[in-house]
């Protein structure tokens, strides 16, 4: 399957779902509330089969924060993008896809500490790094006046 | 906080806790392990890591793409070398800069001697933690000798640092060559002495086979990379699948098992040996003459957009995912470190065995912890 069938595929799970190709991958940019429900789709039809999420961010783009999945399909060897963002800063929470692909237990845990971003159905959300006092240092407005020198 | 101990099965009363380091000989460094025993049956292992976390990603948001390099050599600092070309690749794929032929292949050359140096010490320190403390001599004995190739070309032995976005830092020395093949020539000797001495040790098979099997989908699933995915049956080698450098001109295999016990991500190790031993030796009488390093401008900055460039260290495979606002500093950065998602496997490997091999299994994994914390 080429890549043009892919996305055509991808698009028939949900009419709405924003696809474009980047430089690298095709990029995939789906709401947060359809996010687990695309994953699971990706992950489960015979002929996209992603199976292998090799690397979970999260990214603090200024006034949103999100999520970028890569994930690689180990039987055809083809990789997307999955992306997601979500303006609520105060209380950030995304589905988990920890029953999808048992990796994004860790990743979800070191985002949770680090972006403050939760995890809905996270079997054991807990700081991974940090202690609990810790604010959530890779956002943008971290200020840590002690240890950060800004020039 | 109390239904999640029931969840997964730990009795608080019954079920006897014990903290396994973090100072602790088998674990490597600062990894503490929180290990719920029921008598001398592992039920549950929970990793507790962070203790010398540094915030290496915060901190390359805020110093230029040159500088990033030196903070990867103190990531996985067995593959330094590794870890410096995944961002040198990332820099030059995203200014689409041509690379002369002459650093591709020194770096695969660099790239397979440290992989062969990093097995080494797994296998010095594997046997050491089993008990067989003669191999950990033997181990290090060689490994000097490719300390030494190191610091004669790179000034250092272990932190390299010796790529640069655009080429590497200085030519190799003139005496590089000829001392890699004396190496070679010495260790192809010496390997066999090594499976000798462990290999076929019935000891160390009856602690190593059968013990702590992940199937190939857990494998899939966890992210498994590296050997440790590779015994296991996962087919996921980047210098196969996605070839950088040198890589596809060379011919090696990719060694598969599936068993997925600690005895075959042992093996996989071995075998790798020799397979970077044959890629060093077809790559070492045909250095291409040429520049070692592209002129870069003085300040790099990287377009607008994202680039991810994976690489294989010798722990698996290592991923460079890196944000440009178009700034001279990266916005974000995001290292996908193996040892991090290989460590998440541990809990589901060691259920059921003894504590005995969870020693077994966690050094079969060969962490690295500064690796997991970055």
């Amino acid at each position: 399957m080429d890549k043009a069938e892919l996305v055509e595929l991808i698009r028939s799970f949900d009419s709405k779902t924003e696809i474009k190709e980047g430089k690298q991958f095709t990029e995939i940019n789906v709401p947060a509330v359809n996010l687990h429900q695309l994953a699971k789709q990706l992950n489960e039809n015979k002929d996209t089969c992603f199976d292998f999420l090799f690397c979970l961010s999260g990214v603090d783009y200024g006034s949103d924060l999100g999520l970028v999945y890569h994930i690689r399909s180990t039987k055809y060897n083809h990789t997307v993008v999955l992306k997601t963002r979500t303006p609520e800063r105060e209380t950030p929470i995304f589905d988990s896809v920890c029953d999808i692909w048992k990796t994004a237990e860790f990743h979800e845990r070191e985002i949770y500490d680090l972006f403050g971003i939760k995890f809905k159905g996270h079997p054991d959300l807990r700081r991974l790094f940090l202690g609990s006092t810790w604010g959530y240092p890779l956002r943008k407005d971290y200020v840590d006046d002690i240890n950060i020198v800004t020039k | 906080m109390e239904e999640q101990i029931k969840d997964i099965g730990i009795d608080e009363k019954q079920d006897y806790i014990i903290n396994m380091g973090p100072q602790h000989p088998s674990t490597h460094g600062v990894l503490r392990l929180v290990v719920s025993l029921k008598g001398e049956i592992v039920k549950n292992v929970e990793p507790h890591i962070g203790y010398i976390h540094r915030g290496i990603e915060k901190m390359c948001e805020s110093i230029t793409y040159p500088q990033i390099i030196h903070l990867t050599d103190r990531m996985d600092y067995l593959s330094a070398h590794i870890n410096n070309e995944a961002v040198c690749l990332n820099v030059e794929k995203a200014l689409e800069i041509d690379i002369p032929d002459r650093v591709k292949v020194i770096r695969t050359i660099m790239s397979e001697l440290t992989r062969i140096q990093s097995h080494q010490l797994f296998w010095a320190t594997f046997g050491m933690d089993l008990g067989g403390l003669t191999c950990f001599f033997y181990g290090l004995r060689d490994r000097e000798k490719i300390m030494d190739i190191f610091e004669e070309t790179c000034g250092g032995r272990m932190i390299v640092s010796y790529n640069c976005p655009g080429g590497l830092m200085y030519d190799i020395h003139p005496n590089f060559q000829k001392r890699v093949k004396e190496f070679i020539k010495y260790f192809r000797k010496t390997l066999p002495e090594y499976d000798q001495l462990l290999t076929g040790n019935v000891i160390f098979r009856q602690r190593t086979a059968g013990i702590g099997r992940l199937s190939l989908e857990d494998a899939i699933s966890f992210g498994v990379t590296g050997p440790c995915g590779r015994a296991s049956g996962f087919s996921c080698d980047v210098r196969k699948h996605d070839p950088y450098s040198a890589y596809d001109r060379v011919k090696f295999n990719e060694v598969l098992f599936d068993e997925g016990d600690t005895f075959h991500r042992y093996l996989v190790r071995m075998e790798e040996m020799r397979e970077s031993m044959n890629i060093i030796d077809q790559l070492i009488d045909n250095i291409p003459e040429g520049p070692y390093a592209v002129k870069m401008k003085p300040v790099i900055k990287l377009p607008e957009g994202e680039y991810y460039q994976k690489v294989e260290t010798a722990r698996g495979e290592l991923g460079v995912y890196i944000i440009s606002d178009g700034n001279k500093n990266p916005y974000r950065v995001k290292f996908r470190s193996p040892n991090f998602v290989n460590l998440s496997a541990l809990n589901m490997m060691t259920k059921g065995f003894k504590i005995a091999d969870l020693v077994a299994i966690s050094g079969s994994l060969d962490l690295i912890v500064p690796d997991i914390d970055r």
